[in-house]
């Protein structure tokens, strides 16, 4: 038996990227002690020509990127396999890429996949993560030049379902990365959508939706490495509360590297508290090191249901209820509208009305 | 025919300081058909006539009564007054991102309506009235009153009148921030309402323009909370003439 070297050393919470997170409810995953499987946990729904998925060992395939998140570290150093999916280059995809989970069982799993786009590329894919699980998840993404990936991740857990993930993107000159991430099942859900870039004229868009009701933890640490000149970002993550202790974290970081010139990056974060009780907590940073950029801002705002809102609605007969939801699903609509295939967009909408009724908000 | 009825309407709102009268006893009876201009200076509690009836939450009723033909208004909750057939056309429309016109306009005709309108007969009802208040037809896929100029704010409530046909109008400040054209051209979209339904209005404002286009039956002077003078429309031609001075310095 050899002796195991490993960075890996298990959180307390007082670390600066786990203190909102209630540690006792990641279900074994970052406990040393707890045995942790590794899964081939990614399955494709329906193939298509120009898609490629091969499970590799994972000595022939390391970790194309760095981390220092330690939920990551430590499934680093459980998965043996690794799910890597290729988009041919040139290849232009003609309808959206399925993946659902396979393989999950409840119990403490780890499981990596990369996703790669060749030269030219053109895809949407779409992530159906559902059912129950204990999963530490890295998906990385690597986009070669001029590649455009739409990538929608929707977490429709089961509620007992934990999952700690990481969606890192590498992004090369003129490719274009768009992440939907959208967050409403679910016990504890903590994930890392991430970027990096390796050429200029890059650009990364990435949007979200969350929302978390009765006891629900839901948290989103989106990270965005500007570490070359003229690039571009966005980021707008949009959240709604309702219910006792529901609590969404969400942390946007960017940092712009001395090198970064040219830099152009906007991030939003707004939340909708619907009830008493429930907790939001949104924390943007940005960190630049040079002046020499197009634009660097963001915003964050919590509040409540807009009263004259609801009065204007009702005002035109339209009962309360559904003018709630009538104003949710506005408030949604701009980021489901952005996933473009309306079987999946009409699901999270009614998803969404029923928390809505689930809670009584 | 039907009656809007308001005796002795007395209105408060909470302040930091506990709560103030607004309205001070309003009487008030507006029968189908029939004009009403209610004119009055700033602050003498115009607005707050028109949301108590509406039903708006920051308004605390503490005496009086509301009835629309003999219904107790004040007992219903916001939707159900305007089923009842009450449409409050806002000085201040509210912005709702997210949500289109054509699905709010929809959605208001189901409430009002109680059923669904017709798809083939409710595009051309929509088209029809949009175009008559020179809307473009693309307005319909804008979110509700987002980004509208003070201008589209305004067609957009008449839009809404013309569709969901109440019995009773109350029009707040609907010609402040127009120009002459917008002006005429929402005048003329109440005009046209009250010529195909026998509708009754309660007419609030400042000034006396939008009266050379909406003709008033009555003009009531209301001042400090209440009304202090009614007449004709001749009342109006002495308020252009002399102000509210007289009103105001008691």
């Amino acid at each position: 038996m050899s002796t195991l070297t490993t960075n890996y050393l298990a959180p307390t919470g007082r670390e600066e990227a786990w203190r909102f997170t209630p540690l006792a409810r990641v279900g074994g995953l970052l406990d040393s002690a707890v045995a942790v499987s590794s899964v081939n946990s990614i399955k494709t729904v329906n193939s298509q020509n120009g898609v490629k998925l091969t499970v590799k060992s994972v000595g022939d395939q390391p970790a194309i990127s760095t981390s220092d998140d330690l939920a990551t570290i430590r499934a680093r150093e459980v998965v043996t396999e690794v799910s890597h999916i290729e988009i041919a280059a040139n290849a232009q995809l003609e309808r959206p890429l399925l993946l659902e989970r396979a393989n999950l069982t409840g119990k403490p799993q780890a499981s990596r996949t990369l996703i790669t786009c060749g030269a030219n590329s053109h895809a949407t894919i779409i992530l159906n993560n559902s059912g129950n699980a204990i999963l530490s998840d890295e998906i990385e993404f690597e986009l070669s030049q001029g590649s455009t990936l739409t990538f929608v991740s929707l977490q429709e857990w089961s509620s007992k379902a934990i999952h700690l993930g990481r969606q890192h993107a590498i992004i090369a000159k003129d490719a274009t990365f768009n992440s939907i991430v959208v967050t409403v099942g679910g016990s504890l859900v903590r994930l890392l959508p991430t970027v990096e870039y390796s050429g200029p004229g890059s650009s990364a868009d990435l949007q979200g939706l969350y929302f978390a009701t009765d006891g629900q933890h839901l948290e989103h640490r989106l990270h965005v490495d500007h570490n070359v000149p003229n690039a571009k970002s966005r980021v707008n993550y949009k959240g709604a509360l309702a219910g006792d202790k529901a609590h969404t974290v969400w942390i946007g970081d960017v940092y712009i590297r001395s090198n970064a010139e040219g830099t152009d990056t906007y991030e939003l974060n707004r939340n909708l508290l619907l009830s008493d009780g429930a907790r939001a907590d949104s924390v943007p940073n940005l960190e630049i090191e040079t002046g020499e950029i197009v634009g660097a801002g963001h915003a964050s705002t919590t509040g409540r249901f807009d009263d004259e809102q609801l009065f204007y609605l009702s005002s035109r007969g339209i009962p309360a209820e559904i003018a709630r939801r009538l104003v949710i699903r506005g408030f949604f609509a701009e980021i489901v509208g952005k996933i473009k295939d309306e079987e999946i967009e009409n699901r999270l909408m009614d998803r969404i009305d029923a928390e809505l009724a689930k809670v009584g908000a | 025919m039907s009656t809007l009825d308001i005796k002795g309407l007395q209105v408060s709102i909470a302040t930091e300081a506990g709560f103030t009268e607004i309205l001070k006893g309003v009487d008030l009876t507006i029968k189908s058909g029939e004009t009403h201009a209610i004119m009055g200076p700033n602050g003498s509690g115009k607005s707050t006539l028109a949301y108590s009836i509406a039903g708006h939450p920051k308004y605390t009723i503490t005496g009086g009564s509301v009835t629309l033909d003999g219904v107790d208004v004040l007992a219903m909750s916001v939707d159900e007054r305007a089923k009842a057939g009450l449409f409050l056309a806002m000085q201040y429309p509210v912005e709702v991102p997210g949500v289109s016109v054509t699905n709010f306009l929809r959605t208001a005709a189901t409430a009002i309506r109680g059923e669904t309108p017709k798809v083939r007969t409710w595009v051309g009802e929509v088209k029809e009235a949009m175009k008559s208040l020179n809307m473009d037809p693309n307005f319909a896929e804008r979110n509700v009153n987002e980004g509208f100029s003070g201008g589209e704010k305004k067609r957009h409530e008449i839009l809404q009148l013309e569709l969901l046909k109440p019995k009773f109008a109350i029009l707040d400040e609907t010609d402040s921030g127009l120009d002459v054209d917008a002006l005429r051209i929402v005048s003329e979209g109440v005009n046209r309402v009250k010529g195909n339904s026998d509708l009754g209005i309660m007419l609030i404002t400042h000034y006396t323009r939008i009266l050379r286009y909406i003709k008033p039956d009555f003009v009531h002077v209301f001042s400090a909370g209440k009304i202090v003078e009614a007449g004709g429309p001749e009342l109006a031609d002495k308020l252009e003439e002399k102000g509210y001075a007289e009103y105001t310095t008691a």
